[in-house]
């Protein structure tokens, strides 16, 4: 590894507890650790997060947007998994 | 503006030939007119993958080199407030610059490769930061002016057509916002203080006047790409509207504090319902452009001798990265 080629890293925040990590970018670091400092130092100047996730972007596994049509499709005709598909009495309460 | 329209120079692009390939691209400009975003992995026309990578890094650049003009005067910030302010302000650009580099490489080019290019003297970036800071003045006046253009440039990239690109901006948007409110600050504490500080504060506008309206590059009529990049929605205003825009909104803020627009033209214009100005200096601002202003070869001096004083922190971070890792290996 040479100062050209330190990895990058993608980095999730978690605004505050209760919320789920989000992605707010990426950065290159020489390793995980520098790769939080780093983020601490990028994507929460503002108290913008109260924990920080570095993911090696080599690790993501990806679907193609190629492969939009097989993956999703199959959801888009199954009306009957939400709730409005049902059709019940107005006079039945609290349902 | 950081880009100024200069965005459109990327060379030679071979146009879509086979069938396939226009299909893509139809179904790619139909995607664009729908208001879908492009994600990285999505396909897209190779010329706009490179304006865009042209415009992203211009914009890194300038944020980068933009930190240099307001550096010069973190030393001598007249209050302990006002200096942690401008390292605030700073340290922001440089945020910005990273933000922007990483959106750039979701297009397939290297970080490295890009700062590469700008040491190099290859890489253009705004016009507006080879212009020197001669006065505390100054700093005020950049916030005001030159973050206020960079806000009403920024604003509209939020929509960009490209995913990356647009989050970046969102981010840089809700940053810009102090930057030039604190430059307002400052310019307001001088206009209400001294006759010396009145004038200091003017003689600044008197300089800054002009560059500030060149932020936004080229007229309409010689900007030769803004059809192509307003069809696939990477611009969504054009350089002219923009102007026209700041002077708007600029001009009473002058107002507000008796300073003088250096605009001997400058009149409002109740037909149109905005002000008239006067010709750009435009010789200027192509002969900054080509690499002539006052500061050119300073700054880029300057960038290469921080990227050359820096080595020895990035080889400390390899070193300790390192130990580390022998370290975990071993346990
Ligand atoms: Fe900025
Ligand atoms: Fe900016
Ligand atoms: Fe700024």
């Amino acid at each position: 590894m040479t100062e050209n080629d330190w990895p990058l890293y993608e980095i999730f925040i978690r605004p505050r507890n209760g919320l789920a990590h989000r992605h707010v970018g990426s950065l290159h670091a020489p390793d995980p650790e520098m790769a939080i400092e780093m983020a601490r130092d990028l994507y929460t100047r503002r108290g913008e997060g109260s924990s920080i996730w570095a993911v090696p972007s080599s690790a993501i596994a990806a679907s193609s947007p190629d492969e939009k049509a097989s993956l999703f499709e199959p959801a888009e005709d199954k009306d009957y998994r939400y709730p409005t598909h049902y059709k019940i009495p107005s006079d039945v309460k609290n349902m | 503006m950081y880009t100024q329209g200069l965005d459109g120079d990327i060379g030679p692009v071979r146009e879509a030939e086979t069938a396939d390939e226009k299909a893509l691209e139809a179904r790619f400009q139909a995607k664009i007119d729908a208001e879908i975003r492009i994600e990285p992995d999505d396909w897209m026309p190779e010329g706009y993958r490179r304006t865009l990578i042209r415009q992203i890094s211009q914009h890194a650049h300038s944020e980068i080199v933009g930190m240099l003009p307001e550096g010069n005067w973190v030393t001598r910030a007249p209050t302990l407030r006002r200096k942690a302010i401008l390292l605030a302000k700073i340290q922001d650009e440089a945020g910005h610059g990273l933000y922007l580099y990483s959106a750039c490489e979701t297009l397939g080019v290297e970080r490295a490769e890009l700062v590469e290019q700008l040491l190099a003297g290859k890489a253009k970036y705004s016009s507006i930061f080879n212009y020197p800071t001669l006065s505390w003045a100054d700093v005020g006046m950049i916030g005001w002016l030159v973050d206020g253009a960079a806000i009403m440039n920024q604003v509209p990239l939020q929509r960009c057509s490209y995913g990356p690109y647009a989050r970046a901006m969102v981010r840089i948007c809700k940053e810009e916002s102090f930057h030039q409110r604190q430059g307002y600050e400052i310019v307001m504490t001088l206009a209400e203080g001294t006759p010396e500080q009145r004038r200091m504060v003017q003689e600044s506008l008197d300089r800054w006047w002009w560059p500030a309206l060149m932020m936004f590059g080229p007229p309409d009529s010689d900007s030769v790409h803004t059809a192509q990049s307003m069809k696939w929605k990477i611009k969504r205003v054009t350089n002219d509207e923009l102007r026209q825009k700041f002077v708007d909104v600029t001009v009473p803020q002058a107002e507000r504090l008796g300073l003088r627009i250096p605009d001997p033209e400058l009149k409002w214009n109740p037909e149109r319902g905005h002000y008239d100005f006067g010709p750009v200096p435009w010789e200027e601002f192509w002969r900054v452009i080509k690499g002539d202003g006052p500061c050119n070869r300073e700054r880029l001096a300057q960038r290469r001798r921080a990227h050359e004083e820096g080595r020895w922190v990035r080889e400390a971070a390899l070193a300790h990265a390192e130990k580390r890792r022998l370290r975990s290996r071993a346990a």
